[in-house]
């Protein structure tokens, strides 16, 4: 096995060209390193640490939006006040993720590259309609967050691309969002139920766009559309939030797993819709 | 203050019992000095790894290692065959670490590598070829005792189980007095009601390691965290076929074990593999390695039959356990039997206890081993029907509790015991009056621990300078160095930190049990006791020389010898200092040993209360105010003693909420890690309220009572009442995780 | 397999060394530099026993390579205390009897001096929190919480 850390983009382009395949990307690593030292696990031949590139460690404002490296960790992007501001949910999301030194390596990239269905902050990026940007040998491409995983541990990268930041768009006028799990423990937990929520509120106080997203119910985070008809031209009101509650409990197509059962999935699903959509709704400054 | 019954003197004021001395081990602790298994290394040293079976019940046809030993920086290969056939005492541990004929369960040991390093190692275990014929498997207690169930041993029963069981039903265990039948009959109301537990892990956060070196001629030396040092040598010596003289191991520091490092898993294995290469092989286990193939604990199925008149007399209580121990006979069924009804005065009392194999890994002990399971169903049974009928739990309890005089229902007579003061000390508590918000339940359970004593041998030397250097053989799991060397400065009337206490290897000292059954506070404290008094007697006698006077003319008293009575003459007193500067004029080194069969540990009680939250649209249980009430003998160091309270409180949470071994349709262990496997966090937990009540043990001569391992025995139970109470359901499930809450609140 | 050589900086100590390139920070510590004060407990991040700094930033070291402290500044608990001195939080611990066993404990003092240079007054929810990542099997935390408050006011009146 070979450890490489490249310093451009470029450089490790060409590296992951010359990979044949079979190049992991180590970014927080806290993935990758419990992968490598699992018996069953199969060694790759290089490993493309990617935190010696000095673009992707930074968090930067764009077209009023936020531009978040791909080497960027959870614990920076949770002492990032301006950030913490605009997408409390999505951050909130990244910092559930393992414990206070988890959050010290961790990245966003890494969390949605890792295709799991539990990651917590990939729904919370689809509610957020983050877009990755992947660099790759024919230039770099931006798609939305929820094409990148497409069934567990499986994404939709090709061999010699990686995603290099991720976008989180401006934050709309009247506009919250937030991420609630279900653990059975309050830390150091896989999301048994993940749910994400942003919507907007009108002067009014009506809600004139919404997206949910669940996660853990499903191969890949679910965007449920169902869901966010029920808010949307509503006040998020308890009728709302019944309905949202049930659309997302239909939504969602779990399994039984060491982690939960598929009835307590359902169920949760709801429950945690709910709650999340009220943060959102208090978030976006409506009454709550 | 306690009473000396021993020796009968009169109670008496302690100068350093009773306070909190920092333990000796801390600085090297705090600073990362301290020396645990995996820490030792040795030149030349090899790294060994172990092959672990990937079926959960296989007959292994064949073993090809030809290519894993070709692979260079492979120096050995170990499989059973390299093994002495075992003596029948060894048999069942030499076949858990080394499988024979057939695997037994999901990381059943198979082969080891001995390599020069551990990529080598990693290597060389995907290059030994085995050959597997899959066999049925059973991992569920009551399934493993249906009669067609598959059989992991043929004709290994016992003689206690009658004709026409399952063969993995290994023993039968009956305890009790009077009359159950009669007994219901005068209920005014009888509950039945059948309880389950999964298997825990003690979850010690140091996995098992060892360091090992043999020579041709024999002589070996091991180096190794384990509770027991000395029945680690015994062990490996019977199963290498050497002599115990021959191997000398020396405990390290132990990372936790609570009962878990009471056997042996790599030991031989490393000491076969240092043998077969000459050079010393170091083991340390991963995480997975741990909780696949070391020792869990009982999962447990377990029906009662309670009676109760309508004042809350228990008339008659009756208890059927069955234990899975996994893949050996064993299972702590025999004392979740005796201790079910401990905390009890009953006229009519019966349990009987089966130990089922299973295809799991072989249970190993943990903290008061069997006893947390039976409780769980026993304090739940009358919980419920204290409830039912209409009547306060803690004083359902003090009126059915046992107490000095009272025949156990497992055989003994009690002397004094705490439990009556550990409930009135409850119900005293602000705790118990405290209000409770919407969807919180308060809990309460009693807990019973036998406590040990057994075979221990200590030396007391006296140095030149006056100092004390005390050699125990129990390995320090939670500061026990500090309370022995806190017994010994109290006896000797010098400073505390005068004594240095140090854990002997095997070659410095005889025979000592290992460290378990809440029994070194306890055991080797009273033989450090009795070592200082020995060597008072021969300070004694050494001042009584100088100041030519008959020794019984001197006595000990705060740290000099005294001439007392009226013949003795005025002389100044003599420190131990004074005398052992001129210890070597007078007769040379001043020594006491104490060696014994410690007996009269005296039984341990605790009460616990807890309040839980219940969130309805979850099942998610939150601890909100925990509080242990439990009977220490003499607190030798209260917060040490404090700490094993809320320690073993905390374990019993994780049991009762959200540890356990969770198998798959094919008998894999599908969290074999602490992610899944999910041990209490800092962020679960309110603080854990520790009440302290002395009711001096007469079996020691400062009242000492192990404390260890009671504190583990009511949670589960407690926490069950809790949540009963908050959800209006009653929960006889563990782990009582989230989707089982949930389903019993929308079933209600 | 090459090894790479790895120039850093271990409790402000000069230090270089020869790795695998899959080798992890701890197995650099413990079996080439002999420092085998930090502890593996699980080697998949779950326990904390592991913990260090890494440019101040708490990690642990079973989840990073020993390749990546190229250039790094790392901290263990064996540059915790100044010489004869220990730290207040060891102090804390050994006071409050924050430790049974002890395997555990660097990672905490390791993990706590890393809030206490963030927050040198944490709430106890705060604190439990920050430790969550720290597994301890025998206190029950109650006493690792006590000490850290504790550790931490002294601090705050020291300073």
């Amino acid at each position: 096995m070979q450890y490489h850390a490249p310093t451009s983009v470029d450089d490790a382009l060409r590296l992951l060209a010359a990979g044949n395949g079979n190049c992991q990307i180590l970014a927080g690593g806290t993935d990758l390193l419990v992968r490598l030292r699992s018996e069953m696990g199969d060694e790759p031949e290089s490993i493309l640490d990617i935190k010696r590139i000095e673009e992707l460690r930074t968090i930067t404002p764009e077209a009023g939006g936020w531009r978040i490296g791909a080497a960027v960790s959870g614990a920076e992007m949770g002492e990032h006040p301006a950030l913490v501001a605009d997408w409390p949910g999505v951050v909130e999301a990244m910092n559930l993720i393992g414990s206070t030194q988890i959050q010290g390596r961790a990245t966003l990239a890494g969390n949605l590259c890792n295709a799991s269905p539990a990651a917590d902050s990939v729904p919370a990026m689809v509610a957020a309609g983050a877009m990755a940007r992947i660099a790759g040998p024919d230039g770099a491409r931006d798609i939305p967050v929820s094409e990148v995983p497409t069934g567990p541990g499986r994404t939709s990268l090709g061999k010699a691309e990686f995603i290099t930041s991720i976008y989180l768009p401006p934050r709309p006028e009247g506009g919250g969002d937030a991420y609630l799990r279900f653990t059975p423990r309050s830390e150091m937990d896989i999301a048994v139920v993940g749910c994400g929520v942003a919507l907007t509120l009108d002067g009014a106080g009506i809600c004139i766009s919404a997206r949910v997203s669940l996660g853990a119910v499903g191969p890949v985070v679910m965007l449920v559309e169902a869901g966010a008809g029920a808010l949307v031209g509503t006040e998020v009101d308890d009728a709302a939030l019944d309905a949202l509650a049930a659309a997302c409990s239909d939504a969602a197509s779990p399994i039984d797993d060491k982690r939960g059962t598929v009835a307590f999935r359902t169920h949760v699903a709801g429950v945690l819709a709910r709650r999340a959509a009220s943060i959102a709704k208090t978030r976006a400054g409506g009454a709550s | 203050m306690a009473l000396d019954r021993k020796t009968g003197t009169a109670p008496r004021e302690f100068k350093i019992i009773g306070t909190r001395p920092a333990r000796p081990d801390g600085i090297d602790k705090v600073t990362g000095r301290a020396r645990f298994g995996a820490d030792m290394s040795a030149p030349g040293m090899l790294v060994g790894r172990v092959l672990r079976s990937p079926h959960a019940h296989a007959r292994i046809k064949s073993i090809d290692s030809s290519a894993a030993e070709a692979l260079s920086g492979v120096h050995a290969v170990v499989t059973r065959a390299d093994f002495p056939a075992p003596g029948e005492d060894v048999a069942d541990i030499l076949d858990n670490c080394m499988a024979g004929e057939k695997a037994l369960y999901d990381g059943h040991a198979v082969a080891a590598v001995a390599a020069s390093s551990a990529a080598v190692a990693r290597q060389a275990l995907k290059l030994i070829k085995v050959e597997y014929e899959p066999l049925p498997h059973v991992t569920d207690v009551d399934a493993a005792m249906a009669v067609d169930a598959p059989a992991l041993h043929e004709g290994r029963a016992n003689e206690t189980v009658p004709d026409g069981h399952s063969p993995n039903v290994m023993a039968r265990h009956a305890f009790g007095h009077g009359d159950i039948e009669a007994g219901l009959a005068q209920a005014d109301r009888v509950l039945e009601r059948s309880y389950r537990t999964e298997a825990t892990h003690q979850g010690y956060i140091e996995p098992h390691a060892c360091l090992a070196s043999m020579g041709a001629d024999g002589q070996a030396d091991l180096w190794c965290c384990t509770q027991g040092h000395y029945m680690v040598r015994n062990t490996c010596a019977a199963i290498l076929g050497i002599t115990q003289g021959q191997l000398r191991v020396t405990a390290s520091e132990i990372g936790g074990g609570f009962g878990g490092k009471t056997t042996v898993f790599l030991e031989p294995v490393a000491l076969m593999l240092a043998k077969k290469t000459g050079r010393p092989v170091k083991m340390v286990m991963s995480r997975a390695e741990v909780l696949r193939a070391t020792g869990p604990t009982s999962s447990s199925s377990v029906d009662i039959r309670l009676g109760m008149t309508s004042d809350g007399r228990i008339t008659a209580g009756f208890a059927e356990l069955r234990y899975q121990g996994g893949a050996y006979p064993g299972a702590p069924v025999d004392m979740g039997a005796m201790s079910a009804f401990a905390p009890y005065d009953l006229e009519n009392v019966r349990t009987i206890g089966w130990d089922v194999v299973t295809n799991r890994p072989k249970a190993a002990a943990y903290r008061a081993p069997g006893a947390p399971m039976a409780a769980f169903a026993v304090e739940s049974a009358i919980d419920e029907l204290a409830r039912d009928l209409g009547l306060d739990p803690l004083e359902v309890r003090l009126k059915n509790a046992a107490r000095e005089g009272t025949r156990a229902s497992y055989g003994p007579t009690y002397p004094a015991i705490g439990l009556e003061a550990t409930l009135r000390t409850a119900r005293d508590h602000p705790h118990w009056s405290a209000p409770l918000g919407p969807n919180q339940g308060r809990g309460v359970a009693c807990g019973f621990w036998f406590n040990f004593g057994g075979d221990t041998c200590v030396s007391l030397n006296i140095t030149p300078d006056g100092t004390v250097n005390l050699s125990e053989g129990n390995p320090d799991i939670g500061g026990s160095r500090a309370s022995m060397s806190m017994m010994a400065a109290e006896e000797l009337g010098i400073p505390y930190d005068k004594v240095r206490t140090v854990i002997a290897d095997t070659g410095s000292l005889g025979q000592n049990e290992v460290t378990d059954g809440s029994r070194v506070t306890f055991a080797v404290g009273l033989a450090t006791i009795e070592a200082a008094r020995a060597a008072k007697r021969e300070m004694c006698k050494r001042a009584a020389q100088v100041w030519g006077i008959d020794e019984e003319a001197v006595i000990w008293e705060d740290g000099a010898a005294r001439p007392s009575g009226p013949n003795a003459g005025e002389h100044p007193p003599m420190t131990l200092a004074d005398i052992a500067a001129i210890a070597s004029n007078t007769g040379g080194p001043i020594a006491g040993h104490y060696e014994i069969n410690a007996e009269g540990a005296g039984v341990s009680f605790a009460t616990h209360m807890v309040d839980t939250e219940v969130d309805p649209d979850t099942g998610a249980v939150t601890i909100l105010r925990y509080t242990v009430f439990q009977d220490a003998g003499k607190a030798v160091h209260p917060s040490y003693v404090e700490g094993q309270f809320q320690g073993g409180a905390v374990q019993g949470i994780g049991w009762a909420l959200n540890e356990e071994y969770i198998y798959d349709d094919n008998g894999i262990l599908q969290n074999a890690g602490f992610l899944d496997y999910r041990i209490p966090v800092a962020s679960d937990l309110p603080m854990i309220d520790a009440v302290i009540l002395e009711i001096p043990n007469p079996g020691h001569p400062y009242g000492v009572r192990g404390v260890g391992e009671t504190s583990i025995v009511p949670p589960l139970a407690a926490i069950a009442n809790a949540v009963s109470a908050a959800t209006g359901t009653r929960m006889s499930d563990l782990p009582m995780s989230p989707p089982k809450v949930l389903a019993a609140i929308q079933a209600r | 397999m090459s090894k790479i050589h790895v120039t850093t900086t271990i409790n402000g100590d000069p230090v270089d060394f020869l790795c695998d390139p899959g080798e992890t920070l701890l197995d650099v510590l413990r079996d080439r530099l002999g420092m085998t004060g930090s502890k593996e407990g699980c080697g998949t991040g779950d326990c904390g026993a592991c913990s260090v700094t890494v440019e101040g930033r708490l990690v642990c070291s079973c989840l990073m390579l020993g390749a990546e402290a190229e250039g790094r500044e790392i901290a263990t608990i064996e540059g915790m205390a100044d010489g004869e001195t220990l730290h207040p939080l060891q102090r804390k611990f050994i006071e409050h009897a924050a430790l049974q066993c002890g395997i555990c404990t660097p990672g905490i003092l390791v993990a706590a001096k890393s809030l206490l240079e963030r927050n040198p007054d944490p709430t106890e929810e705060e604190t439990r929190y920050w430790l969550a990542g720290n597994l301890c099997r025998c206190t029950g935390y109650d006493k690792i919480i006590r000490a850290v408050m504790d550790a931490a006011k002294d601090m705050r009146e020291a300073s």
